[in-house]
């Protein structure tokens, strides 16, 4: 039965990508050709009823966190080091495990530098599922 | 206008559409239009033939449809000269409905969500909530599976089966944002069970109302699972417990043993014990083997492995696990309950928060780290 997973696009923390020449070294229309395979492949997934959600997240970002009644919280970084950083997402909904990991592999075969697939790592997480089964 | 009482007659209105010449998928669109105009026109009260204005009024929005389809296509509209064959009658064409939405072409999901919005008379939107997807996601599922099924005549014969199957899997989604999908499935198990006399919709619908019976005493007010032996037996609903039991027993008479039948008599004998020590653990055991007999189903094995813990002692529960994947979803949490009733609450807590971690549900994940949680702290003294 359909089960979501996330699929994880990350700035910095997984293995290197094959094709690996950062976005600010390709040219405007090899950007437009991986801006536009993106927005097909969650276009296509919507027509097979399997998407959900993408968004795509800026890199900076600020650590937060409660400093006690009364105060504003604290707030720190970024921090250079951190060795997880995640550059955006897309949720799906789909039949088995193994259509999860296609898709996956569809998503990792973007274009990049030279036209060229990036062959990027995607992490492929399960969705915990909120309901637990009725029938014990 | 009482929009659930609206939505049973879906499945006979979309049947005289089909009837009339109107193609399935043509058809479904044209009741879905109908039904969004009732909802939002019979404010005033109800009408005296709710039924015979949806068959108007979904005819007239098919013909219009088909017209326009026509204009755009320039071949001629023939519709009412080509009736379908086979014998009539409301409640062949419901069942006829069912069988086609579940279709074996069908992927179990779209499957369900046809289900839900030709039988059930959901709306696109409603079931995308239920499923937690987007609405445009779940229209194009549904539009997909009426492609893939344009091709059945709606007369041919299903397989019970399949249906059972799709009803099942919309039960076992339970209830998430409005649309209660344990109850639905009940309403549409209960519909099916009017039109077709199969042992095995009758022991779907004892098992699904025994079942739901239980719900109010299932989660805590803080959304906590409860365990069958610590529930408030108190909360169980006795008037859907009575006519789980009366569904039952009739389908037993008949003497055609199917798995939900069983399933259903097992969880009879929970909802017939009124305390958890009271619970007739031998017979569950025995219909548990009768389970394993018709199903070969290594869950029911499992399953009839706590059952065996129950009723000859935790370690005989232990030797029926032995033989058992361990792999098969919920092997540790069962190993983890059995090693903390044959004594071993060390084992126990290690199993427990190794099957935390391996849990695929939010709820289940905290009720095992809770045990888990409850012997460490035991442990510690």
């Amino acid at each position: 039965m359909m089960a979501k997973y996330l699929l994880l696009k990350h700035y910095r923390g997984a293995p290197a990508a094959v094709n690996d020449v950062p976005m600010d070294q390709w040219t405007p229309e090899e950007l437009s050709a991986h801006v536009r395979y993106m927005a097909d492949f969650a276009a296509r997934l919507e027509g097979t009823g399997e998407f959900v959600d993408g968004q795509a997240l800026s890199p900076e970002g600020t650590f937060v966190r409660y400093d006690g009644e009364g105060r504003p919280p604290v707030t720190d970084g970024p921090f250079a080091e951190t060795k997880d950083l995640i550059a955006g997402w897309m949720v799906i909904d789909v039949e088995t495990y193994e259509r999860a990991l296609e898709l996956a592999g569809e998503l990792s075969a973007a274009p990049g530098a030279g036209g060229k697939p990036i062959h990027e790592w995607l992490e492929v997480r399960p969705f915990m599922a909120h309901q637990h089964t009725v029938i014990e | 206008m009482n929009e659930p009482l609206l939505r049973e007659l879906v499945p006979a209105v979309i049947g005289v559409l089909v009837r009339r010449g109107a193609d399935f998928a043509a058809a479904e669109d044209a009741v879905q239009d109908a039904l969004v105009e009732a909802v939002r026109g019979w404010q005033d009260g109800p009408l005296r033939d709710p039924k015979g204005w949806l068959i108007t009024v979904a005819w007239r929005k098919f013909l219009d449809a088909a017209r326009a389809e026509t204009s755009r296509r320039h071949r001629e509209l023939r519709v009412e000269s080509e009736p379908v064959p086979g014998p009539g009658g409301p409640a062949d064409d419901t069942l006829q409905l069912y069988f086609l939405c579940a279709h074996p072409s069908l992927t179990p999901a779209s499957a369900v969500a046809l289900t839900l919005r030709a039988v059930g008379g959901l709306t696109t939107r409603q079931i995308a909530q239920a499923y937690l997807v987007p609405e445009a996601t779940m229209a194009q599922r549904i539009s997909r599976a009426k492609r893939t099924v344009s091709g059945v005549r709606f007369n041919q014969p299903g397989d019970v089966a399949t249906v059972l199957r799709v009803l099942y899997l919309v039960f076992n989604e339970g209830y998430s944002g409005d649309v209660d999908l344990a109850a639905e499935a009940i309403r549409l198990t209960r519909q099916l069970a009017a039109v077709t006399r199969h042992e095995e919709v009758a022991g779907l619908l004892a098992l699904m109302l025994l079942h739901h019976a239980r719900r109010p005493a299932r989660t805590a007010p803080d959304g906590r699972l409860v365990p069958l032996a610590e529930q408030d037996r108190g909360l169980w609903n006795t008037r859907l417990i009575a006519e789980g039991v009366d569904v039952l027993q009739a389908a037993l008479a008949r003497d055609r043993l199917g798995e939900f039948q069983a399933q259903a008599a097992i969880a009879a004998l929970h909802a017939d014990a009124r305390t958890a020590e009271e619970t007739d653990w031998v017979q569950i055991v025995e219909w548990y083997d009768e389970l394993v007999r018709l199903t070969g189903n290594p869950v029911a094995r499992l399953n009839r492995a706590v059952a065996v813990g129950e009723a000859d002692g935790a370690r005989a529960g232990l030797a029926a696990l032995a033989g058992l994947d361990p792999a098969l979803p919920r092997h540790t949490a069962v190993a983890a309950y059995l090693h903390e009733r044959a004594g071993d609450p060390v084992t126990a807590a290690r199993l427990y928060a190794e099957a935390a971690r391996q849990a695929s549900s939010l709820p289940e994940r905290d009720h095992l780290t809770r045990q888990a949680a409850r012997l460490n702290a035991q442990l510690r003294g």
